[in-house]
């Protein structure tokens, strides 16, 4: 403590009085401290006896698979970059880009990045890649739908295909949500693209779950668990798959809903299920994934509003970045997400929590003279 | 898979390790308060019997004052003690006076599950000594009357932040004056100069700003002003808890007691930092039962401006951003320098959602409800009672040319939102079904209201259609999937439909 002398009377004077409470003390100090008076601050000892399994997406030429690299998410052994001094994350979380089998209405803030590519899913995946720096894919298969194009199984698994000769990032392929039509594309994505260990959502309980993860533990990939937002709901599937494929394969996803829109109830389920998978529900183990673009959901996120709240070309991307933001600070371990600079801003925020502290007092700009 | 054995083990190191990482503070149970009510089971409370009234207080739903005994003299020392026990672990700041005034800080958890949390972050808003008159007064104005409305609230910004560029007392006086002239919200008097801050203070007396901010080098003449002018004093001690907690300590035996704590908000390098002293400070006060570190903590996002064009979009962009992280992680004040309505909307509606209280229930009443004064040919819509899709479908009614004109049948899906009520419906889980909503027609008797048959619902429920046509014997008009296109859709459709 600058300016402090050891011994100082009147710190010792002051010392009596540490054990009483702050309020105490002060109503009873008669003389008031000449000097700061030092009172060292002790880090708390926080560890937690649980820790999320790591599962690996994608796979390398020597791993049996086509890609650049693989991915590994999960390891966690606190909560996220919390006491990051103590227990450092050990895995990024990783940002991924949707990609739609066919041409679907999107929110004119995203449209205009990828307006010329979107009857074409390898060259919109290339320019997520490429452009807007997207670690993952995630190709959406939602043509199958046989209330949409009724895509069989066989012709979105050749999409499939042409996206991963495309890209070399790793790869999550999703369905539409019918639970019948799924399982067949499933089985036949699987079956193409044996070995990539593609991360295959989703897995819900209103499907034949069992059958699912036979399929994808037959060729080596990864479940996604998609449940409502309701932890019992999250246990009971995970249980199920548990019978099938090894922890190791299984990543959860409890729903998300927008800011605006529920997101209070997303944020605090993230965030009990990661303390009670980190005080050691093994159930709960799982990295989560959060389907952000979710975001686009809520209105004002693409509306057009009285001008004090525009440009709306601002305010959605914004709109997906703090769904995201406050996603990564429940836990949240993969992120499908659609605007660049919301991809962009996320995956800087990634890098500025992982790394290093400073660790020492720091001189910082003065905010209160600054000539903005 | 043999993964039981792994629960095992994991269970029998919870117990080993003590159930719950909380730290050392001791959490008030309804036993351990009972322990020190006066146990007469008087009912003065309103509450059966004084067990009932501990469970209250400790779920923050009752305060001691509600009980008249424990002002009496012979429990003195058990009101003391009872008050101890209830505090809340992070102190409760009033920043200003009178109806606007603000309170921070207050908060018992680390995460709203395990009650609520209780003060949103408050928001200021910075203005400068040396913008001219007009500017500083448009600016005042536009904090002043920044209000966007979500669900049944008025969102607003909290604060305004006087800073002095000029670090001229006598400028600093003149724009506190007038800034406090314009407006009743509380103030954030900023300068890290003693005489300039003890020249705002004169202006604007008995008026309770936050006074930003003692350092380790003018602390001594900043508690003074605090204590003479009777303002919360907020402390600044840049990435540094020893000195942090050091000075509150010194600032707390010096008599001040209404602190907030600022660990420095580093938007650069070294927001990792930031975001893990932020969460530190709270686990200290809220786990640890730490007093030098139970005081509202506030934060700086104005700081990106630093070095940065004014102006800048990505300047805005990051600012809210950095905003955006210290409200979901702990921030009870923030100053910021962005005002745009799309940079902040997003922060106002998060920081609305965050400290919703967990507590309440997810639904609305179900039931019917009338809009205007509708007649037998007025439109019946139909939506869940989840709160959120409720007042969403409300207040689209409301903006629509049928504001005054139509019923809406709201069904109980037990507060879930129509797109994931019909999803667990699906799958035989509950949820929403054809069946209830057959009910509701019947239940609300809409049938002796109107002439016509017609129930518009939710595209996102589409599905549903036939089945609800051969349950009721109404005729289903599939609406659109965002409520937002509410009131296109009648234009097109109702009216044509009347017309046919």
């Amino acid at each position: 403590m600058e300016g402090e002398e050891k011994g100082d009377k009147t710190d010792i004077r002051y010392c009596l009085h540490a054990r009483a409470s702050p309020e105490l003390a002060a109503s009873k100090s008669k003389v008031k401290p000449r000097k700061i008076l030092e009172a060292m601050f002790t880090p708390p000892n926080i560890e937690y006896p649980g820790q999320i399994v790591e599962v690996k997406l994608g796979a390398t030429k020597g791993e049996g698979g086509t890609r650049g690299k693989s991915i590994v998410i999960g390891g966690e052994k606190s909560p996220a970059f919390y006491m990051h001094v103590q227990s450092p994350s050990i895995h990024p979380p990783v940002v991924a880009c949707d990609v739609f089998d066919m041409k679907i209405p999107l929110p004119k803030a995203i449209k205009t990045h990828v307006k010329d590519v979107m009857e074409d899913p390898a060259a919109w995946a290339k320019r997520c890649v490429d452009k807007f720096g997207a670690e993952m894919i995630t190709l959406q298969l939602i043509s199958v739908d046989p209330k949409k194009k009724d895509t069989s199984p066989r012709e979105a698994a050749k999409t499939v295909e042409e996206v991963l000769q495309a890209v070399d990032v790793p790869l999550a392929v999703g369905g539409c949500g019918d639970p019948v039509k799924d399982l067949a594309v499933f089985k036949e994505v699987a079956e193409v693209a044996e070995g990539e260990r593609l991360l295959i959502s989703s897995i819900s309980p209103w499907m034949d779950a069992k059958r699912a993860a036979e399929t994808i533990k037959e060729y080596g990939h990864v479940a996604l668990a998609l449940s409502g937002m309701d932890m019992n709901e999250a246990r009971e599937l995970n249980r199920t798959l548990y019978s099938i494929l090894p922890r190791e394969h299984i990543v959860m996803d409890t729903s998300t809903a927008s800011l605006g829109s529920g997101l209070e109830f997303t944020y605090t389920l993230m965030a009990r299920i990661r303390l009670a998978a980190l005080m050691g529900d093994y159930e709960l183990q799982h990295p989560i994934s959060s389907g952000t673009t979710n975001a686009w959901f809520a209105r004002e996120s693409w509306k057009k509003m009285a001008p004090q709240w525009e440009p709306r070309e601002l305010r959605g991307p914004l709109w997906e970045t703090v769904t995201a933001l406050t996603g990564l600070l429940a836990g949240v371990d993969y992120f499908m997400m659609m605007h660049p600079k919301a991809m962009e801003t996320v995956k800087h925020v990634i890098q500025e929590l992982m790394g290093k502290t400073l660790e020492k007092p720091e001189k910082i700009a003065d905010w209160i003279s600054a000539r903005i | 898979m043999d993964f039981r054995k792994d629960l095992k083990s994991g269970r029998e190191r919870l117990f080993e390790k003590g159930i719950g990482k909380r730290g050392k503070r001791e959490i008030p149970s309804p036993i351990g308060v009972y322990k020190f009510l006066p146990r007469t089971d008087c009912k003065e409370c309103g509450e059966k019997n004084c067990i009932a009234f501990a469970a209250k207080l400790v779920n923050r739903k009752a305060s001691l004052k509600e009980c008249p005994l424990l002002l009496e003299k012979e429990y003195e020392k058990a009101h003391e003690k009872l008050w101890k026990l209830l505090k809340p672990p992070v102190k409760e700041i009033t920043i200003g006076t009178g109806d606007t005034a603000v309170k921070i800080g207050g908060e018992f958890v680390m995460y709203r599950h395990e009650l609520a949390y209780i003060n949103p972050t408050a928001i200021a808003i910075d203005v400068t000594d040396e913008l001219p008159y007009d500017e500083l007064l448009k600016r005042v104005n536009e904090v002043k009357n920044y209000t966007y409305t979500y669900l049944d609230q008025e969102l607003r910004l909290d604060l305004v932040a006087v800073r002095s560029t000029s670090n001229d007392p006598t400028r600093f006086k003149t724009a506190v004056k007038k800034v406090a002239e314009n407006t009743t919200l509380p103030l954030v008097l900023c300068s890290f100069n003693p005489d300039v801050l003890k020249a705002g203070l004169t202006s604007i007396l008995g008026k309770g700003p936050l006074i930003y901010a003692a350092t380790k080098d003018n602390w001594k003449d900043m508690a003074e002003l605090a204590l003479m002018y009777k303002c919360p004093l907020a402390v600044f001690a840049p990435n540094d808890l020893n000195l942090l907690r050091s000075m509150t300590k010194t600032l707390t035996e010096y008599g001040v007691e209404d602190i907030v704590l600022d660990p420095a908000t580093n938007p650069n390098a070294g927001f990792t930092d930031t975001v893990n002293n932020f969460t530190t400070l709270r686990w200290m006060a809220c786990r640890e039962g730490d007093e030098l570190l139970g005081f509202p903590l506030m934060g700086t996002p104005i700081s990106v401006w630093v070095d940065q064009e004014s102006g800048s979009e990505i300047a805005k962009w990051w600012e809210a951003s950095v905003a955006s992280i210290l409200i979901t992680q702990y921030a009870d004040l923030l100053i910021m320098h962005t005002i745009d309505g799309w940079a902040t909307l997003p922060l106002m509606i998060l920081r609305q959602n965050l400290y919703t209280d967990p507590r309440k229930p997810k639904g609305v009443e179900p039931g019917l409800r009338v809009f205007g004064e509708p007649d037998e040919n007025s439109p019946v819509l139909f939506t869940t009672n989840f709160t959120l899709t409720y007042f969403t479908v409300s207040s689209d009614i409301q903006s629509s040319d049928i504001s005054n004109k139509c019923y809406l049948l709201v069904v109980d899906t037990e507060g879930i939102g129509v797109q994931s009520a019909a999803a667990r419906a699906s799958k035989a889980k509950g949820g929403l079904t054809a069946d209830m909503i057959a009910k509701a027609i019947k239940e609300s008797a809409v049938e002796e209201k109107v002439k016509h048959r017609t129930l518009i619902i939710p595209g996102m429920v589409a599905n549903l259609s036939s089945e609800i046509e051969k349950l009721t014997g109404w005729k289903v008009l599939v609406g659109p999937t965002s409520s937002a296109e509410i009131p296109e859709f009648i234009k097109e459709h109702w009216c044509k439909e009347e017309e046919s």
